[in-house]
């Protein structure tokens, strides 16, 4: 039986994993001790849970337990990284390198140390959506501490060279950070083989709970400090006071342990349905994917409908749980600004939508989406004057629009 | 965002979607609006020898209110005469519909919609085009 509205929408947030919330629930119950709390049983059955996730954490992004840094979600991390190493290397520099496809987080994060005297640069993307590793080669000066590339891309998938990124940035003696949101527990993330030295990641996007996140901190080749944005307890190795989310924790860990188990059969399973459904819409005329599909995580399709409006779009895809490329919640409708800088028009950015699948995606759900989708694309094109004008040829750039 | 259920209803089953022969010297055209704005509204009238709208048939690239203010419209001008149709005002759109405030434009567009098109069919029957009036609630 299908339930009405089907969620394809796991790059915003994924469901629980009912195996996380068995994992998580003594800890929200009898064992509810603070992981600080040195002097009684209370505490010690929180440091050890912790510890574990620290483990399972670790074994997913092969890197040490030591390395992890608990906070609320990416958000916290990238702001805790950007902002963090900016202070704590000022004395080295004060130059950033980013892309125009980051996420609010980085990107809002580099807006303010710009404002704190930072530089920043932000490298431009290809309609594939990838970076040029020659421009951020050529971005370098010996003021760069810093290059913020993250791994994989919310709205398109695409993911990044992250080795070779990282490979610049070690010749160049940058340290180098990823947003990894998108990609940990989705594909093979391996700090030491990628070279990474500081990558935020959530448990929310791996079927773990909200309100919790991770930061990794490189300790060896090189060590790898950052200035705490938080201060308190000092806990975090110093680098992020607060008492520590046990029961997020513990989700967290046994998100990654899961990841880990299941990952090929995820990917294998989800990939084919994402192909399908692709295939699928495809098969309407004009309708393009964005991004690169050679370098896309395995999950997510973002395509784009000419000649269809996409707040329309949204309205006529009401049994989906999509996003859109609009903004079109808000007054003003502004076109994806990832969207935009893969080169795309701004119709046909607003007329693009989002499929996010996950490990609970049915081919059931995959099959009501496919003629949900055409069928609303199919009704929205017979009702669009600019359909019509296309199809009897007419250039609609050759038409002088009225402003409005 | 919340929909009323009367654009709901115009969004699902709109009235009068359509093409009427643009060539006709009684038919009139209004297309306005542009792409890149998010909405594109084509508006036609069909007009007989005593100046009652017979027909009118609309398309609309636009969200649900654009598509239901067109929709309206047209039920609206059918049997209108030309220069009662002029009267049409947008607030009386936005009423009908319930349009939230971040949609009257919608409720504008097609106000001039209707208006553009009766100039058209104006100019092609040798009168002179109207003023257009721009300001708009």
């Amino acid at each position: 039986m299908l339930t009405l509205p089907i969620y394809l929408d796991n790059n915003a947030t994924t469901p629980l994993d009912p195996r996380v919330l068995d994992a998580m629930l003594p800890y929200m119950t009898t064992m509810f001790g603070n992981a600080a709390s040195r002097n009684h049983a209370f505490g010690w059955q929180a440091e050890e849970a912790v510890d574990y996730a620290r483990e399972q954490i670790a074994s997913l992004i092969n890197c040490s337990p030591k390395e992890i840094i608990f906070t609320s979600g990416a958000t916290e991390s990238d702001n805790l990284a950007l902002k963090g190493v900016f202070e704590m290397y000022a004395s080295k520099g004060n130059h950033i390198i980013t892309a125009t496809t980051e996420h609010k987080a980085v990107l809002d994060a580099c807006k303010h140390i710009e404002k704190l005297g930072g530089k920043v640069t932000y490298l431009p993307v290809n309609a594939e959506g990838l970076i040029d590793l020659q421009e951020l080669e050529a971005a370098i000066t010996d003021k760069t501490i810093l290059i913020a590339i993250m791994y994989a891309n919310n709205e398109v998938g695409v993911i990044q060279p992250v080795r070779e990124i990282s490979k610049i940035a070690k010749k160049n003696g940058i340290l180098f950070f990823t947003d990894a949101t998108q990609a940990v527990g989705k594909i093979p993330v391996d700090v030491e083989a990628d070279g990474i030295d500081l990558m935020a990641f959530s448990a929310h996007k791996m079927y773990g709970p909200k309100g919790v996140g991770a930061l990794y901190v490189r300790r060896k080749n090189p060590r790898v400090k950052v200035t705490a944005q938080m201060d308190g307890g000092g806990h975090e190795r110093g680098m992020r006071s607060g008492t520590l989310n046990v029961p997020g924790i513990v989700g967290l860990g046994k998100a990654c342990e899961l990841a880990k188990q299941e990952m090929e059969a995820d990917t294998a399973r989800i990939s084919a349905m994402r192909d399908r459904l692709e295939k699928e819409l495809l098969t309407l005329e004009e309708s393009y994917v964005n991004g690169s599909r050679e370098h896309r995580l395995p999950h997510v399709s973002n395509i784009s409908f000419k000649y269809v409006e996409g707040e329309g779009l949204m309205m006529g895809v009401k049994d989906l749980a999509v996003s859109s490329g609009s903004a079109c919640t808000s007054a003003s409708l502004e076109p994806s600004y990832v969207l935009k800088a893969l080169g795309l028009s701004d119709d046909l950015a607003h007329s693009s939508l989002r499929f996010g699948l996950s490990r609970f995606t049915t081919d059931e759900e995959i099959d009501f989406a496919i003629n949900h989708v055409k069928e609303a694309v199919t009704k929205l094109r017979e009702m669009s004057p600019l359909w019509e004008m296309f199809k009897e040829g007419i250039d609609l750039n050759s038409i002088e629009w009225a402003e409005h | 965002m919340a929909y009323s259920d009367k654009v709901i209803d115009h969004y699902n089953n709109p009235r009068n979607v359509g093409t009427l022969d643009k060539s006709k010297a009684n038919v009139g055209t209004g297309l306005v609006g542009a792409p890149e704005c998010g909405d594109v509204m084509r508006l036609q009238i069909e007009v007989d020898e005593n100046q009652v709208i017979t027909d009118a048939k609309f398309k609309t690239f636009g969200c649900g209110s654009a598509i239901a203010s067109s929709s309206l419209a047209t039920e609206w001008l059918k049997g209108k005469t030309v220069d009662e149709a002029l009267s049409i005002d947008n607030m009386e759109i936005v009423e009908e519909l319930a349009l939230p405030p971040v949609k009257i434009h919608c409720s504008v567009l097609a106000e001039d919609a209707i208006k553009s098109a009766i100039n058209d069919y104006r100019v092609k029957n040798g009168l002179p085009a109207l003023e257009l009036n721009n300001s708009h609630h």
